[in-house]
This record gives C-alpha cells, sequence and structure tokens, in this order.
C-alpha cells in the first residue's frame, strides 16, 4: 500500500508554497497518494506536510519545494528523524492543548470528501435535526447557550426564536462570511478546511427558522473559500444534504454563494442584506430588526460563518455537552486566532475562560521578532489595545468588558515595541474614513477631521487644544454613530492615547520621522 | 469619444445578465463577471447592465462606486495586492509598502501602466505577514527580495 501524504490546500499553506511541495513530491515519489486537507492552524509550520503512519500522523514543517528530496532521503515515508519533523502532529503541544469542537476536522480531513466527513461525526447533527421539530432544534441551541461569533456576541438561540416566531412562507438564512476584521482567518480556515461544516449548521438552521433559502456572503479576497464552498454546495446537492425535501424530512433548503466586493461595512448585517439585494451597502436603521424584516423585507437570520458551523456539534453532542466548556456566559469554545509579529501565529480553539497571557506566550510564543510586545489589539479593527499589564484577562465576553477590551471574532494582533501607537491611532481613523458607508456625519466627517487631528497633535500642533479636540470628536462618533463603524472606532483612538500618551506628544521632530 | 461609447450594446454584458437570469439582486455577481471578462467596468457595459436588469444607471453608478473592486478604467499589466491592515502593520507592511513604491515608481492605489500597487484591508493571512496576492493568489512573508521573485513569476505566467 502506498504511503499517505497530506499537504494542506488553506490558502495561508497555499501562500507559503504548498502546491510546489505537491509538485516536487509527485515527481521525487509518484507512489505516494498526497491528500490536499485543511490546515492544523500551525501556521508558522505551514507548508505542514503529514506522513500517515502506524502510530498516527507525523508533521514535517515549514517544508518548502526544496526540501523534499532531502526529507525523502532522510527516510521521510519511514518516520525517520529530521530537523524539520515534529513528532506525531496531535501530541504537538499547540495543537494537543486544544479543545477543537467547531473546528474538530479542520486539518484532519479531506475538505471536499462527503465520507472523510461522515468517517469523522459530520451530518450526525442534522439527522439528528430532521427529526426533531423546530422548536426542539431552537432549545437546544438555546441551551447550549451559544453566543453570535462576528463579534456582538448576541444569544443564537434568541436570535433565531424570533425568526421562528414569525408567521410568513418565505424566510432567508444568511452565513456571514465577510470576515473583514484584521487579525482574523477562522471563517475562511473553516470554509477551506471542513465547509460541510458550515453547510450542516446552515440546513439546521434553515429547519430551526422555517427558511428555506440560504447564502453564505464571502469577501471577494477569499477567492479560494469561495471556490470549496461552491464545490461543497455542489456535492452535498448530489447527495441529497441540500434541495427539496431533504432525505425526506420535509425540509427543504437551498444555498447560495454571494461574493462581496471589498466593503469592510458589508460585515455589518444591514448592509450585508442592502449587498445581497445588489445595492450599495449602507447601514440601515433598526428597527426594525432583520429577523423581523430583511433581506428583500422577509424575517431573515444573519449569523457569523463560526457561529453556524458550532450549530451541528450542539445537536449531535447536545446543548449541554458545549454549554459544559467555557465560563460564566461565555460558553463553549472560540477559535482564537494569533497573528502580526507573533512566534507561533495561528489558530488556537479553547474553551472561553483562556488567559489572553496563555494565548500569546505559551501558545504564540512570544513575538517572532525577540522584541517585546508593546500591545494587542483584540477584537478587530474598532477593537482596544490591550497592554502587557492587562494580560492576565480571561478570555470571555464578560471578562474582557470589564478591562474595556473586546472579543469581537477571536483575533489577537500583536505588536512589538517599534510600533507607534499614535500611528495606529490615526491608522484606526483613517480605516473608519476609508470604510465608512457614508450615512451618518460623526463617522463620515468625524473620521476625516479625527486623522487630521491626530496629525496635528503628532506634529506638536496645539497638543493640548488638540486632544481636547480629539476627545470630543471621539465622544460624538460614539454617541451619534449609527452603527459601531463610527460609535467604536474610537476605542483603539482612546485606548492608545491613554496608554501610550508619549507616542503621540513626542517631540515634532520625532513624529516627523 | 464616452458619449459614443455609452450607446454600444455589449454583447458579453449582455450574455452575462441573461446567466443570472436578469435578476437585480444579482448586480455584484453579474458586475464581478463582467470585469472578470473584459479587466473593467466600460460605459457601455454600464449602460447595457441597466437596460437588462431595468434599473436606473444612476443606481448602477452608485453601486459601482460604493464598492473598491469595481474598476471603470483598464488597470496595469498587473496588479500587486499589499495588505496595509494591522497585523501585516506589525510585521512591516508600511515598509514594504515605500519599497515596492520606489521600486515600481508608482504610489500606493496611483495609476501605473507596468506595476500597479493596491492597497488591500486584510487578506485573511495574518499570522503570515506582509501579505501579498497577485491575480487571486496568496502569498505570505512577504519581503522585497520575495515580491520581486513573485512578480516576475506572475508575469512570466501572464506572458
Ligand atoms: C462595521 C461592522 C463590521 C462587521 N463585520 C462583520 C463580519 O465581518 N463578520 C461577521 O460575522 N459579523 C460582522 N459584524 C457583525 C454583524 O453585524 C452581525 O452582528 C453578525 O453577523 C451576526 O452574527 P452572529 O450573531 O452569529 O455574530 C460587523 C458589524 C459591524 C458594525
Ligand atoms: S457609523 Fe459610519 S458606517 Fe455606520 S452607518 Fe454611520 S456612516 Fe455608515
Ligand atoms: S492583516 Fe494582512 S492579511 Fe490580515
Amino acid at each position: 500500500m502506498s504511503v499517505k501524504v497530506y499537504v494542506p490546500c488553506d490558502a495561508a499553506a497555499l501562500s507559503m508554497g504548498a502546491d510546489a511541495v505537491v509538485e516536487a513530491l509527485e515527481s521525487a515519489a509518484p507512489d505516494v497518494k498526497i491528500i490536499r486537507n485543511g490546515s492544523r492552524g500551525m501556521l508558522w509550520l505551514e507548508p505542514l506536510v503529514e506522513v500517515e503512519t502506524a502510530n498516527g500522523r507525523v508533521a514535517y514543517g515549514p517544508v518548502t519545494a526544496d526540501d523534499v528530496a532531502g526529507l525523502l532521503k532522510a527516510g521521510m515515508l519511514e518516520s525517520n528523524d529530521h530537523k524539520l519533523c515534529h513528532g506525531l502532529t496531535e501530541e504537538i503541544p499547540y495543537f494537543a492543548n486544544q479543545e477543537r469542537l467547531t473546528f474538530e476536522r479542520v486539518g484532519v480531513t479531506d475538505p471536499l470528501s462527503l465520507s472523510d466527513y461522515q468517517t469523522h461525526g459530520g451530518l450526525k447533527g442534522l439527522e439528528k435535526a430532521l427529526k426533531l421539530q423546530p422548536q426542539a432544534i431552537v432549545d437546544e441551541v438555546k441551551v447550549s447557550g451559544l453566543r453570535g461569533r462576528g463579534g456582538a456576541g448576541f444569544p443564537t438561540g434568541i436570535k433565531w426564536q424570533t425568526a421562528l416566531a414569525q408567521d410568513q412562507d418565505q424566510k432567508y438564512l444568511c452565513a456571514n462570511a465577510d470576515e473583514g476584521d484584521s487579525g482574523t482567518f477562522a471563517d475562511r480556515m473553516l470554509m477551506e478546511g471542513d465547509p460541510f461544516s458550515l453547510i450542516e449548521g446552515m440546513v439546521i438552521g434553515g429547519r430551526a427558522i422555517g427558511a428555506d433559502t440560504g447564502y453564505i456572503y464571502i469577501r471577494s479576497e477569499y477567492p479560494h473559500a469561495i471556490r470549496t464552498m461552491r464545490r461543497a454546495i455542489h456535492i452535498m446537492e448530489d447527495a441529497g444534504w441540500l434541495g427539496t425535501d431533504i432525505k425526506g424530512s420535509g425540509t427543504t433548503f437551498n444555498l447560495y454563494v454571494r461574493v462581496g466586493a471589498g466593503a469592510y461595512i458589508c460585515g455589518e448585517e444591514s448592509s450585508m442584506l442592502e449587498s445581497l439585494e445588489g445595492k450599495r451597502g449602507q447601514v440601515k436603521v433598526k428597527p426594525p430588526i432583520p429577523a423581523i424584516s430583511g433581506l428583500f423585507n422577509k424575517p431573515t437570520i444573519v449569523n457569523n460563518v463560526l457561529s453556524l458551523a458550532a450549530v451541528p456539534y450542539i445537536l449531535s453532542k447536545g446543548g449541554k455537552a458545549y454549554a459544559d466548556y467555557g465560563q460564566g456566559r461565555s460558553t463553549g469554545t472560540q477559535p482564537f486566532q494569533l497573528a502580526g509579529d507573533i512566534a507561533r501565529g495561528g489558530l488556537v480553539e479553547k474553551a472561553f475562560g483562556v488567559t489572553m497571557n496563555e494565548l500569546l506566550n505559551d501558545f504564540g510564543g512570544g513575538t517572532r521578532s525577540g522584541k517585546p510586545i508593546k500591545a494587542v489589539q483584540a477584537g478587530g479593527p474598532l477593537g482596544g489595545f490591550v497592554a502587557p499589564a492587562d494580560f492576565d484577562m480571561a478570555m470571555g465576553y464578560e471578562s474582557m468588558a470589564e478591562r474595556g477590551a473586546m472579543m469581537g471574532h477571536g483575533g489577537l494582533v500583536v505588536f512589538n515595541s517599534d510600533t507607534n501607537m499614535g500611528s495606529m491611532a490615526r491608522y484606526a481613523m483613517e480605516f473608519c474614513e476609508i470604510e465608512s458607508c457614508g450615512k451618518c456625519t460623526p463617522c463620515r466627517i468625524g473620521a476625516v477631521r479625527g486623522k487630521e487631528t491626530i496629525e496635528k497633535i503628532m506634529r506638536g500642533e496645539d497638543q493640548v487644544k488638540n486632544v481636547e479636540v480629539l476627545e470630543d470628536l471621539c465622544d460624538l462618533m460614539e454617541t451619534a454613530s449609527l452603527c459601531a463603524m463610527g460609535g467604536l472606532t474610537p476605542m483603539p483612538v482612546r485606548s492608545a492615547l491613554k496608554q501610550f500618551p508619549e507616542d503621540f506628544m513626542g517631540t515634532a521632530s520625532e513624529a516627523a520621522e | 469619444m464616452a458619449t459614443l461609447l455609452n450607446t454600444i450594446e455589449d454583447a458579453k454584458a449582455r450574455d452575462i445578465c441573461r446567466e443570472h437570469g436578469d435578476r437585480p439582486d444579482e448586480l455584484l455577481e453579474i458586475l464581478h463577471s463582467v470585469q472578470e471578462a473584459q479587466g473593467y467596468l466600460t460605459d457601455g457595459a454600464l449602460r447595457t447592465i441597466a437596460h437588462a436588469l431595468n434599473i436606473s444607471r444612476a443606481e448602477i453608478h452608485g453601486v459601482v462606486s460604493f464598492y473598491h473592486d469595481y474598476k471603470r478604467e483598464k488597470g496595469a499589466a498587473q496588479t500587486i495586492k499589499i495588505c496595509r491592515a494591522e497585523a501585516c502593520q506589525a510585521v512591516g507592511a508600511n515598509d514594504l509598502i515605500s519599497e515596492a513604491e520606489k521600486h515600481f515608481k508608482t504610489q500606493l492605489d496611483g495609476k501605473s501602466a507596468g506595476v500597479a500597487l493596491e492597497a488591500t484591508y486584510c487578506l485573511g493571512n495574518c499570522a503570515l505577514g506582509p501579505a501579498v496576492m497577485i491575480d487571486g493568489e496568496l502569498y505570505g512573508r512577504v519581503d522585497m527580495k520575495r515580491l520581486l521573485s513573485i512578480s516576475d513569476n506572475h508575469k512570466g505566467r501572464e506572458a
């Protein structure tokens, strides 16, 4: 029997030359059976090549095409030692110390093999859900305590209940795969590594709320995820897990991929729904909430990819099993993403309650540059900067809010001591200027003024007065913006100014550098 | 010239609309497909799409101008998308951008006939920054040396 070798087709692995590794392997060892899996999430080791052995899969990484000949010569296929060898993949502490529920199969299976999916527990949740009444499905999700992973952390079961209660023939379920926050890539990895789990979660959701049509709105920056999701949908259709009267259950669910067009604001749900209607992605005033009147004015649920992908586990193992993980009202697990200047960047799925310090140091290994960490931006571009004194904080919705930080989509971006936090605050305003949908003045104009004011402060112009101007502007943006784009941009700005004033106030000559 | 083009029916755009059932809610998909086929969105294409979907030209212009992806002019021979979002900044994206601007004698988001540099805000490769995308292919840990070799590599394939 030929040896099985796994080389990921995840975009991050491809970005480091995974395809060239496959070519080199194919020509040097034509007998090996190469499987393209998702990524295990240990991104600093990508391309991470795994060789299947009687004891499990043995990991080598990062492997370049040039390494292949040497690895084969050193007996890689017989799993001999080599400097790129890390032993059994599942015993690498980074991987072994996680609690992988949502990402259970990512990196393990061939993403587009439905039989692989089923062998590893896939479709169990849906099979169960198809025998349950909609209310029973919603109840199970409520028991799990699952909260939206898109940023706001709203309880998913309660949202679904509202949609279920609407007495309308046409309802919609939309997966938000706009993942625009810098430092986040979990949605992408899930769609590329285990697309069937998102589809399974959506069919369950469709049955629960009574929606027969679903959309996955994927940002155009993710061409690999778009391709994989489209193929996965075809496979599920052919197998009868999507379409009319699924497996004789009476549930009909048709699913479509829609591609964004480069607008961060389209991650905001009302903007996303406008975009799905073929319009400008302008934010809409609530109420009505989408669960009552959303896409084409019909009841619509918008959920983040990770919220929906958590549902198959909840149905198959029970809401209680999910709720056993986590801390307080932050139940279950969060796929955290370690990014920026970090030695071991990647995806870490852990129960809520893990500390930021454990993520950054035990998992992440500190900075890649070797310089000290100056600050971490948690929760994306609208999240505040956390200084090392606060790294003992537990990661959870409430525990982070208590320290003025935000969970967001679970991304942590690490900045080293070379970073000027005044520049980062300026960038936060600039990003808001570029990505504002333009609907309300505090955001549209405020961001431009904010950027200019920070520049003035950093040039040393009238610093006391301009800091006051900046604070006033932040107050205005926070209180008078229609959505969190304008409303939360002051978070990173203020947290930088408060904790690192010297980065703003430095002498004019310093700032001009 | 513009007014002349304005009256031209774009057969390709018409076909693409038909493939999408002439549905206005599929406008973004239609614009993506037309742009992929023709490189950018011509006046003729927009006029044809507006007609096929039965929406006003003002509406379609509103949509095209809202989204960063849509281009109204012919692009450069090669466009390099460079991520300038936070996680890539944390590992030197700004330096990479300055060096690339100097090397290719162009500005980020400026015009260029040869190689154009386009700012992008996160490519989902934030643990392996600086990240870059060319022709839909993603690259990680990009420094200037690697950027030049990637760029040449793609030029070879485009030729
Ligand atoms: C400016 C802005 C950007 C957002 N971007 C995203 C995004 O990229 N992905 C996402 O799932 N939610 C995003 N959200 C949150 C959505 O509006 C919405 O709360 C979420 O998709 C609901 O799904 P959930 O309940 O499963 O979290 C964004 C919100 C705002 C204000
Ligand atoms: S806060 Fe900004 S992005 Fe949000 S609605 Fe207002 S202008 Fe649009
Ligand atoms: S911040 Fe550059 S790829 Fe995400």
